[in-house]
């Protein structure tokens, strides 16, 4: 359980991180953290105590296999991951360049 | 007919990377292949619609069939609900894309755009067919990353602010709906909708659960932009280019907030009580506060968004009651007319907000203004956009014969037959605030006096444009249709049926 | 960079090359598969683009030879998958080929293909992230 827990603290850090920064660049790494926390609790939900990769092996059997699925899950959804950071790092170079800064307290063309 | 459900998400992905292919050798190319694109999905999904009727179609993927109950593989799923969704994605996509043929010839980069836009179809289409839901969570991130690219199409200072903050909001609302998929994983080691439901019905931990669905309501909430997630919408809607605000807006927030959380609630979840109750406050109270935020915008993009929010907060209010109702269990005609209503709601809105950023494309276009000071008089310059932005005003703020009358007609009633008088009057209230604040728009576009701009200068806008724009109009009208009974039973029946039977999603889809 | 670093990264480069290729094609057997060795393969390119600088290629040709790449590799996915509609029972992503042994290199019917085309998709996407930042970069700089 405490596993679990810590992937929780893992995402509330990751959370607070998205609050408080007010650099572009630092938001992106909080909501990676964030993903990240999520991963590994994917990965852990479908872990079981003693068991082997899930390839079957016609040498061995009655073996106790982890779960593949979440494998799979957190595989996707890394790929997922990849493309909104490569995203969020686009549009924060290009925001740079717009306003010559990381900061959002500068860029305040929304408000209201 | 089988055979044909997988096209609809294959078409869109092929000809998307045609176009990012061919786009820049061949002149043209994706000003043809896109429109075609999506007449062909049109066409998919209305014969898939008529030939449908009351049953539902389970395609799996590969060839991976159930092995003794348990689904194995990944299941498409094509019931009365998904396919009106799929009609509606569709239709709105083929006008909005036709419309843009003549509006994104201002901007550069114009086969990127073809193809973000064929993504973005092609994720929603999946979303709506999806009946496994990680490949829900799939689809959907492939749709709303696109559409934060589109955001950011025009790359000006407030386009990539909007983008930035919707994509912060967005990817935080991601995570929340892969951590409640998680945990739903976790408890019943299955991540078929249907078979989730298998798997509940045999008994499940209460609060455990009630965590999951405040996760889902959060998750896709900021998707849906019910009111307390609501804050990236009016940037992000406002800052896209205006066919691609009638997307977002008119089709992306339903068919990938809406229209999942409705089917989770309904077909996966036992209902409760306590999330019935959460939706329709949430519902209500998106529904008066958009519509209040809306009256103080002076800029008429801005404003429209503000009125989506205004209008999706029916829609989950309705469903909500319908819930509500549902669970009280003594009023079952009720229930059907509040999910009905929702239903034909949810089209409505469709329909007449994706003419409304039309028509405030089409005024861009020719005054590269969206501030509604700097209009006025344009009712004698822009016949055609104003002719049918009055009746797209005129449906949105429910005046017969309009559309938009007849729904809320429904939801007003259906309120009033399952005792939620405060509900009913709030609607009728909201109602009125939504004529008052169209009013101004019609008022300072196009019959104030002139601000001093060279109106004679101003042309109507071109073919492809005022095209979708009249046939969005018709359509505002024709859709009044469907509160005659016999209408009705056709095209909304199979889709309330779905959600109110909740028992025959699992049964049909996992072929027991 | 220095001289060792560009002598070093070249020999390099050609085995990370290699491995990413190794674990694409075993990727119906091992651990791995289209992603992780696109990855790898992508990982190679990087390395020599960061040893060698970016003023020895023409950017905006690379960076549109390896989008194409990466949209032909997807297509053939696509096509991969649509022509399961012919064959057998004629479901979209339908395993048509001969499975074989398993545990053969050449088994598992269509799947070493998919994992080839994602491989080719995977490395494509990351080099062209890599190299519009690089473009970015330049750009703002100047």
């Amino acid at each position: 359980m405490t596993v679990y827990i810590l992937c929780f603290v893992l995402f509330l850090v990751g959370l607070y991180g998205l609050i408080t920064r007010r650099n572009l660049i630092k938001i992106a790494i909080s909501l990676s953290i964030m993903e990240f926390s999520i991963f590994l609790m994917l990965v852990l939900i479908g872990y079981i105590d003693n068991g082997l990769m899930p390839i079957v092996d016609p040498g061995l059997s009655a073996q106790v296999y982890v779960d593949p699925l979440p494998q799979a899950m957190v595989l996707t959804a890394i790929v997922i991951g990849l493309a909104t950071t490569a995203m969020l790092m686009a549009i924060a170079i290009r925001l740079y360049r717009k306003y010559k800064t990381f900061d959002i307290r500068e860029m305040k063309n929304l408000r209201g | 007919m089988d055979a044909l459900i997988p096209l609809f998400v294959a078409i869109p992905l092929i000809s998307a990377f045609l176009i990012v292919i061919l786009g820049k050798l061949v002149k043209g190319f994706h000003r043809f292949l896109a429109p075609l694109t999506l007449l062909v999905l049109l066409i998919l999904a209305v014969y898939e619609f008529t030939g449908l009727g009351k049953i539902s179609i389970t395609y799996a993927m590969g060839g991976w069939t159930s092995e003794g109950g348990v689904p194995v593989g990944i299941y498409l799923v094509l019931d009365g609900f998904s396919v009106l969704m799929l009609c509606i994605i569709n239709l709105i996509g083929l006008i909005a894309l036709f419309y843009s043929l003549s509006y994104i010839t201002k901007y550069t980069a114009e086969s990127n755009y073809f193809a973000l836009f064929c993504l973005i179809i092609a994720g929603m289409n999946g979303v709506v067919l999806s009946g496994d839901l990680f490949n829900l969570f799939v689809f959907l991130e492939v749709s709303v990353i696109s559409s934060y690219a589109l955001v950011a199409f025009g790359v000006g200072k407030t386009e990539l602010e909007a983008s930035f903050k919707y994509q912060v909001l967005g990817g935080l609302a991601s995570m929340l709906i892969l951590l409640a998929i998680g945990l739903i994983y976790w408890k019943t080691k299955t991540l078929n909708i249907a078979d989730v439901r298998n798997v509940l019905d045999a008994g499940y931990s209460k609060p455990f659960y009630l965590f999951v669905q405040v996760l889902l309501i959060a998750g896709f909430g900021l998707k849906a932009a019910i009111i307390p997630f609501h804050a990236w919408l009016p940037d992000a809607h406002s800052s896209a280019p205006s066919p691609i605000s009638a997307m977002l807006s008119g089709v992306l927030i339903k068919a990938v907030g809406i229209y999942v959380l409705i089917r989770l609630f309904f077909n996966m979840f036992v209902f409760s009580y306590e999330i019935a109750l959460v939706l329709t406050s949430l519902g209500a109270i998106s529904m008066v506060v958009g519509s209040l935020l809306a009256i103080k915008q002076w800029d008429l993009k801005r404003l429209l968004a503000y009125s989506s929010i205004s209008q999706v907060g029916y829609l989950v209010m309705a469903f909500g009651m319908g819930i509500l109702l549902l669970l009280r269990g003594n009023n079952e005609a009720a229930a059907v007319l509040a999910i009905g209503g929702a239903i034909y709601h949810m089209i409505n809105h469709a329909v007449f907000k994706g003419l409304l950023f039309l028509n405030a494309g089409a005024i861009e276009h020719r005054l590269n203004t969206r501030n509604l000071k700097e209009m006025g008089g344009l009712s004698k310059a822009m016949p055609v956009t104003s002719t049918t932005s009055f009746m797209a005003s005129m449906s949105i703020s429910g005046i017969p014969p309009f559309n938009g009358f007849f729904s809320k007609l429904i939801i007003v009633i259906a309120a009033i037959n399952g005792k939620f008088y405060l509900l009913a009057t709030l609607a009728v209230v909201v109602s009125i605030i939504t004529l008052a604040y169209f009013l101004k728009f019609q008022r300072f576009a196009f019959f104030n006096k002139s601000t001093g701009k060279a109106l004679d200068k101003i042309k109507e806008v071109p073919f492809a444009m005022s095209f979708s724009m009249i046939f969005l109009a018709v359509l505002c009208l024709a859709l009044s249709l469907l509160a005659l009974p016999s209408v009705r039973d056709s095209i909304l029946s199979p889709a309330i049926d779905v959600l109110m039977q909740s028992d025959l999603y699992f049964t049909s889809t996992l072929g027991l | 960079m220095s001289t060792i670093v560009k002598r070093v990264t070249p020999l390099l480069a050609g085995l990370i090359l290699l491995y990413g290729i190794y674990i694409i094609l075993h990727g119906h057997l091992t651990p791995g598969g289209g992603f992780a060795g696109g990855a790898i393969i992508a990982g190679a390119f990087i390395l020599l683009i960061l040893a060698f600088g970016s003023s020895a290629l023409n950017l905006k040709k690379e960076v549109a030879g390896s989008s194409n790449t990466e949209s032909i590799a997807l297509l053939m996915v696509v096509v991969l998958a649509l022509m399961a509609l012919l064959f057998g029972t004629k479901v979209f992503f339908f395993n048509y080929l001969p499975k074989g042994e398993p545990g053969e290199l050449l088994s598992a019917g269509v799947i070493p293909l998919y994992n080839i085309f994602i491989g080719i998709e995977v490395a494509g996407a990351i080099l062209t992230i890599f190299l519009a930042l690089v473009i970015f970069k330049e750009e703002s700089s100047k």
